[in-house]
């Protein structure tokens, strides 16, 4: 049974000479859920991890493991393992070299790493230089370093990454597993798409600002489009509107967000106002995904 | 239910112990350390023989000079012929050191290092133990080299080996101290200039041309000879007793000395060991606190 472990960061801010990386990012990713740390490339999603880790240090903010920063744990292995990029293996190393000589740094009893390569998948070529794997073996090495451990909680940046179709199925159902047992999983990802059916709590950052922090379902509940069209759209917007539903003028009608299509469709039909287009936009969190961390500010 | 017990503390040697284990384990688990190894037997052994047979050959043509020619001391020219690792070898533990320190950048290796071991002088002190230990290793590999090869072709051609002279076993015994010292300093470098390139350029560069230019200009004049003796190569000329640029003087008594005195032995180690240290220290508190990329 894993120790109960948050991971917080708090008022992250840091400054590359001369632009601001971080400003004030604030999130907690908590225990048993899989947080997905959500944002496109140069958003800051690294370098708020690497902080986190104890790697990179701040210009101002707090990032703690259960209270505690990285660099403070006794023994953070067996708390928090990480894994921050497949790029960090000496090639002529071969891959179980590279995990017992992170063992004996960390103070990981040695039985762990054939434990951890097997779990990955990775035994068959344990053997071999790092520098013939491929990426997606790679990545599954990185992982095996971050459980040696046997960690509480887990940091992965961007763990889907150069996997094939059945090595995202199998991430997406070991990750799943070991948030069941009570750890913290915290990964980043640059498409929401990869991780929409793994994580249970989202947080976006845009531009190193958060933009979004909530679970899956809040930003889902709030994505669903419809559009719509009619002879008078005026009496159709103020309908929706007073349904509860937030209108925007588009292409082809308007953009109905907070009711379905079935739903748009019975306030149109009680208001008596004849539709000439009705349809459904799908999913539409990919959109407000990609809305919240495009650059135009009127999707903030 | 019971809570997995996680350890409150780790103490500092324990800590170390682990760091120096993972280090080893990281040397050991590539193939450099033992190729550098193998160049360094060669390359002594090469040199040492070369230097019996010359030394040889100078002392019979001393001695058809007719008497009251000067005669060589067997134990200086033993000396001469065994000091080949520190003559020419020191690249080796050099290069080791400077590659212990620079692969981790190069090679991104030290994301997990820093991960396993987030307190970084830790880090840098279990490098700094491993240097020092691989560099008297090379001292050893390199003995094997100047002894192993240069012993035998003295008994051949001659001339006494002096392996039973106290003074010929001390300059064996600070021959591993000049190694890992270099290998110290080597450390130092790289992790003060992290780029794998700019390391190896400074280290080759230095060792093959600059420092032995300069020790040979030096002596134009006494202020600059007195400087050139803290020079890293000199130094260790001091420290294991011997050299070729240091010895010529002693070799053949008719050859002028020095006016300015050498460095006794422990000086010289003072001056290889402090240099080293101050250039592993400079690193601690600079390239080490930075963000690891």
């Amino acid at each position: 049974m894993p120790l109960s472990t948050p991971l917080a960061v708090e008022g992250l801010t840091k400054l590359y000479d001369p632009v601001t990386a971080l400003r004030d990012v604030s999130f907690e990713a908590r225990p048993g859920r899989v947080t997905g740390f959500l944002g496109p490339n140069g958003a800051g999603k690294t370098s708020t991890l690497r902080i986190l880790l104890g790697l990179n240090r701040p210009t101002a903010g707090t990032a703690t493991i259960a209270g505690v920063p990285y660099r403070e744990l006794p023994t953070p292995m067996a708390r928090v393992g990480g894994s921050l990029s497949s790029d960090v293996f000496h090639p002529a190393r071969s891959g179980r070299a590279h995990l017992i000589a992170v063992s004996l740094a960390g103070g990981i009893p040695r039985s762990r790493v054939d434990i951890v390569l097997e779990q990955v998948g990775l035994t068959h070529a344990a053997r071999r230089a790092v520098g013939g794997y491929s990426l997606g073996m790679r990545q599954r090495l990185g992982l095996a370093g971050a459980l040696l451990g046997d960690p509480d909680a887990l940091v992965l940046d961007e763990p889907i990454n150069g996997l094939d179709p059945d090595g995202i199925r199998w991430m997406r159902g070991f990750l799943r597993a070991l948030a069941d047992e009570g750890r913290t999983v915290l990964l980043s990802s640059h498409v929401l798409s990869e991780v929409q059916q793994t994580v249970d709590d989202v947080v976006v950052i845009r531009h190193g600002r958060i933009v979004f922090d909530g679970p899956l379902s809040t930003l889902e509940a709030g994505t669903a489009q419809v559009r719509v069209d009619a002879i008078d759209r005026a009496a159709l917007a103020a309908a929706l509107t007073t349904a509860g539903a937030r209108v925007e003028p588009g292409e082809h009608g308007m953009l109905v967000s907070g009711l379905d299509a079935a739903r748009t469709g019975e306030v149109a039909r009680d208001a008596g106002l004849a539709l000439t287009h009705l349809s459904d936009e799908g999913d539409g969190l990919e959109s407000i995904f990609l809305a919240l961390t495009s650059d135009e500010e009127a999707a903030a | 239910m019971s809570a997995p017990s996680r350890p409150t503390t780790v103490s500092l040697p324990a800590a170390l112990g682990r760091a120096i284990a993972s280090e080893l384990s990281k040397v050991f688990s590539l193939k450099a350390w033992w190729l550098l190894g193998l160049v360094l037997v060669i390359y002594v052994a090469v040199t040492a023989a070369g230097l019996a047979f010359f030394l040889s050959d100078l002392g019979a043509q001393l001695g058809a000079a007719g008497p009251g020619a000067p005669e060589l001391d067997p134990v200086v020219t033993a000396n001469l012929v065994y000091s080949s690792v520190t003559a020419v070898g020191l690249v080796i533990p050099l290069l080791f050191g400077a590659l212990l320190a620079t692969t981790e950048y190069r090679h991104r290796t030290l994301t997990p290092t820093v991960l396993a071991q987030p307190r970084r002088g830790i880090v840098l002190a279990a490098k700094a133990v491993v240097a020092l230990l691989m560099g008297a290793l090379y001292g050893i590999l390199g003995l094997i080299g100047s002894v192993g090869v240069g012993a035998p072709v003295l008994a051949a051609v001659g001339e006494q080996t002096a392996l039973d002279e106290p003074e010929v076993l001390v300059l064996l015994a600070r021959t591993l101290l000049a190694t890992a010292l270099w290998s110290l300093l080597g450390l130092g470098l790289g992790a003060l200039l992290t780029s794998q390139i700019a390391a190896i350029v400074i280290v080759l560069a230095f060792t093959q041309f600059v420092e032995p230019i300069l020790r040979l200009i030096a002596g134009i004049s006494e202020t600059t000879a007195a400087i050139a003796r803290f020079l890293p190569g000199a130094a260790t000329d001091a420290l294991v007793g011997a050299g070729i640029l240091s010895s010529l003087g002693a070799l053949d008594p008719s050859v002028p000395q020095a006016s300015t005195d050498a460095l006794l032995w422990w000086q010289g180690g003072l001056v290889l060991a402090g240099l080293a240290s101050a250039l592993v220290l400079a690193a601690a508190f600079t390239t080490l606190r930075r963000d690891v990329e």
